[in-house]
C-alpha cells in the first residue's frame, strides 16, 4: 500500500515534469523555427551593400537599408535618453517616495499605459504632436516610442526595487546616509541588475514597433539627421517591402527582419558581458 | 494618572526620579508608541549611562526592538507609527522639530539580527560608504579609518589582505563584525544593537560577545538579546520589558541575583517566555 502510494507520487512528479518540459517546447520551437526561416529567406540577401547603400527603385541591382538599420538605431538611443531617466524616477517613486494613494495612481497609469494598444500611442502622437507640427519627424516617433518603453521600465524598476532586502535599506539610513543617497547608492545599485535587463527588454520590444512609426516616422529613402524630419526605421521598410509586388523587395524584407533580431540578439549580449565583467 | 516609577530601587541613579547625576547619554521620559491604533510601548522612562553597556531582555513582542529604533529616530519608517513623550541624547531633545533625524542617526549607530552587508560592494567599500556618502575624499583620512574601525571590531587580521573581496563572501560571524566597523567608522556616540548574536553559532557569538565589552571604552551601548547569560556576561545594566512596559531596571547584577518584581524573577528563571 505504502509502495504503491510512493510509486504514484513518484509518477506524479515525473509527469509535471514532462508537462513543464512539454510547454517549454513551445517556447524555443516558434523561436528556433523564426531564426530558420528568416536565415533561409534572407540572410542571401544580406551583404556588405545591404547594410551601407540607400535603398534603390526596384529593377536596378543593389541597393540595401542602410538608413532604416541606422533610423533605427537612432530612433532605439533617442527613446533610450528619452525614456531611461523618467522609468527609473518613476519606478524610485512608485518604489519608496509619495503617498500610497498617488504610487496606486502611478502605477495604475502604467499598467494601463503598457495595455494600451501600440497603433493608439501612434495615433495619439499623430494627433498631438504630427499634426499640430505639419510634419512627420523623428522627435515625434521617439515620443510614441517612449510611451511604450517608459512604463516597462517603471514597472521592472519597482519589482526589481522590491526584490532588495529591506534590511538593507534599513542599515544604510542607520547609518545616517541621506534616503536620496541610500536609493541611488545602495537599492539602485544592487538592483542594477534587474534594471538594465528591464531596459534592455522594454529597448528590444520597441525596436520592432511598427505601428507606432507609421503615424510619426512615416519613413524616408534618404538619409536623415534633424528631429524634426521624417525618418525610415528597419521595421517601416520592412512593412513597405512586403506588402509590395516585387520578388526582390520581399526577400530583402526578410533580410531585413533577420538584421533586426540580430541587432537586438548583439544588444543582449553585449549588456549580458557588461553586466559580467562587472560583477 | 499614576505615573509611578518602574525602578526597584528608587534612590539608583538610573532612577530619573532619584535626581539623577549623570552622565547620560539618553534621558528617556514617558515614552509611548503606537503603531496604527495599537499601543507598543507604554510611558518608558529611563536614564542610559555613558559608556555603559545596557542590556534590554524581555519576550519576544514585548517592544525592545521598537523601544531601540525610538533611540535613533529609525522607527519613523514603520508606517502609521506615531511617538509621544521626551528622548534627550546627551540632553538634546532628539524629537525636536528642527532636529534632523539624518544626523541623529549618524551619532546612534545601529547594528541588525541579520547581517547586512551591501552586496555589491567589497569589504573596503562596506566600511567606507557611510564617511564617502557624507561627503569625505580624504584618502589617507579613510585608509586609517577604514583600519581603525576594522581592528575596533576585531576583524582587521582576518580581512587586511583582501578588503577588495565582497562583504558578502565572509562568514556569518565576520559579516556580523563587518556591520560593527561599518556602523562605528561613522564615530557615532551610541551603537544600538538588536539580537546581533541571534543567527550566530557559539564560537562566532562569543567573539561578538568580546566585541562587545571591548567597544565600551569608546561607545554607549544599549543592547537587546533574548539571551539571558549574554545579557549577564556583557552588560553593566539591565532592562526588562513586558507587554509594552518597563518592568525593572537595575545594574545586572542585582536584577539577576535579587530581582524586585515577580514577572522579572520569573522570566530570568525560565518560568515564562
Ligand atoms: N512596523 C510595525 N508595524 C506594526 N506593528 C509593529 C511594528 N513593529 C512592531 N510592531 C508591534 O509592536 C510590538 C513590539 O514589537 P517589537 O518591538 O518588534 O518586539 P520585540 O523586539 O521585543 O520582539 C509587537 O506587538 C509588534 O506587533
Ligand atoms: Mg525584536
Amino acid at each position: 500500500m505504502r509502495v504503491a502510494f510512493y510509486r504514484f507520487r513518484k509518477l506524479e512528479n515525473i509527469l509535471v515534469q514532462l508537462l513543464c518540459a512539454f510547454a517549454s517546447f513551445f517556447v524555443i520551437l516558434p523561436f528556433v523555427l523564426i531564426l530558420v526561416y528568416l536565415i533561409v529567406a534572407g540572410a542571401s540577401s544580406i551583404n556588405f551593400d545591404f547594410i551601407t547603400q540607400l535603398p534603390k527603385p526596384i529593377g536596378e541591382k543593389g541597393g540595401g537599408m542602410a538608413n532604416s538599420i541606422v533610423g533605427t538605431l537612432i530612433l532605439m538611443g533617442l527613446t533610450f535618453l528619452i525614456g531611461t531617466p523618467i522609468g527609473i524616477l518613476s519606478g524610485v517613486f512608485v518604489y519608496e517616495y509619495g503617498n500610497e494613494k498617488l504610487r496606486k495612481i502611478v502605477r495604475f497609469s502604467a499598467d494601463l499605459l503598457n495595455g494600451t494598444p501600440s497603433i493608439v500611442i501612434g495615433i495619439l502622437v499623430y494627433g498631438w504632436i504630427v499634426s499640430p507640427m505639419h510634419g512627420f519627424s523623428v522627435m515625434a516617433a521617439s515620443i510614441a516610442l517612449s510611451l511604450i518603453f517608459i512604463p516597462l521600465v517603471l514597472r521592472t524598476t519597482e519589482e526589481s526595487l522590491l526584490l532588495v532586502p529591506k534590511e538593507l535599506r534599513d542599515a544604510a539610513l542607520a547609518l545616517g546616509i541621506r534616503k536620496w543617497k541610500v536609493v541611488c547608492y545602495v537599492l539602485i545599485e544592487t538592483a542594477k541588475q534587474g534594471i538594465l535587463s528591464g531596459i534592455l527588454v522594454a529597448l528590444a520590444r520597441i525596436a520592432g514597433e511598427t505601428a507606432p512609426l507609421l503615424f510619426t516616422a512615416f519613413g524616408n529613402q534618404y538619409w536623415t539627421y534633424r528631429l524634426d524630419e521624417p525618418i525610415s526605421a528597419l521595421p517601416l521598410q520592412i512593412f513597405e517591402y512586403a506588402i509590395s509586388p516585387y520578388e526582390q523587395w520581399h526577400r530583402d524584407a526578410w533580410a531585413g527582419a533577420l538584421v533586426l533580431l540580430l541587432l537586438i540578439f548583439l544588444l543582449h549580449l553585449s549588456v549580458r558581458i557588461l553586466l559580467k565583467k562587472k560583477s | 494618572m499614576t505615573n509611578k516609577s518602574p525602578f526597584s530601587y528608587p534612590s539608583h541613579p538610573s532612577n530619573p526620579d532619584s535626581n539623577p547625576t549623570g552622565p547620560f547619554a539618553f534621558e528617556i521620559r514617558d515614552l509611548n508608541v503606537w503603531f496604527g491604533t495599537k499601543q507598543s510601548l507604554f510611558n518608558i522612562s529611563m536614564n542610559i549611562f555613558y559608556q555603559q553597556i545596557l542590556a534590554i531582555i524581555g519576550p519576544s513582542g514585548c517592544g525592545k526592538s521598537t523601544f531601540l529604533r525610538c533611540l535613533n529616530r529609525m522607527h519613523e519608517l514603520s508606517p502609521g507609527v506615531r511617538v509621544e513623550g521626551s528622548v534627550k541624547l546627551m540632553g538634546k531633545e532628539i524629537y525636536a522639530a528642527d532636529v534632523d533625524p539624518t544626523l541623529i542617526r549618524r551619532r546612534v549607530g545601529m547594528v541588525f539580527q541579520k547581517s547586512t552587508p551591501f552586496p555589491t560592494m567589497s569589504i573596503e567599500e562596506n566600511v567606507l560608504i557611510g564617511l564617502k556618502l557624507a561627503g569625505i575624499r580624504n584618502r589617507s583620512f579613510l585608509e586609517e579609518r577604514l583600519e581603525q574601525s576594522l581592528r575596533m571590531a576585531a576583524l582587521w587580521d582576518e580581512v587586511k589582505d583582501r578588503l577588495e573581496a565582497p562583504g558578502t563572501s565572509l562568514s556569518g560571524g565576520q559579516q556580523q563584525r563587518l556591520c560593527i566597523a561599518r556602523a562605528i567608522a561613522v564615530q557615532p556616540e551610541v551603537l544600538l544593537m538588536d539580537e546581533p548574536c541571534s543567527a550566530l553559532d557559539p564560537i562566532a557569538t562569543a567573539q561578538i560577545e568580546e566585541l562587545i565589552v571591548s567597544l565600551k571604552k569608546n561607545y554607549t551601548i544599549v543592547l537587546v538579546t533574548h539571551n539571558l547569560q549574554e545579557a549577564g556576561k556583557t552588560s553593566d545594566y539591565t532592562a526588562f520589558f513586558l507587554g509594552g512596559k518597563l518592568i525593572e531596571m537595575d545594574s545586572t547584577k542585582k536584577l539577576f541575583t535579587n530581582p524586585r518584581h515577580k514577572f522579572t524573577e520569573d522570566y530570568i528563571t525560565g518560568r515564562f517566555g
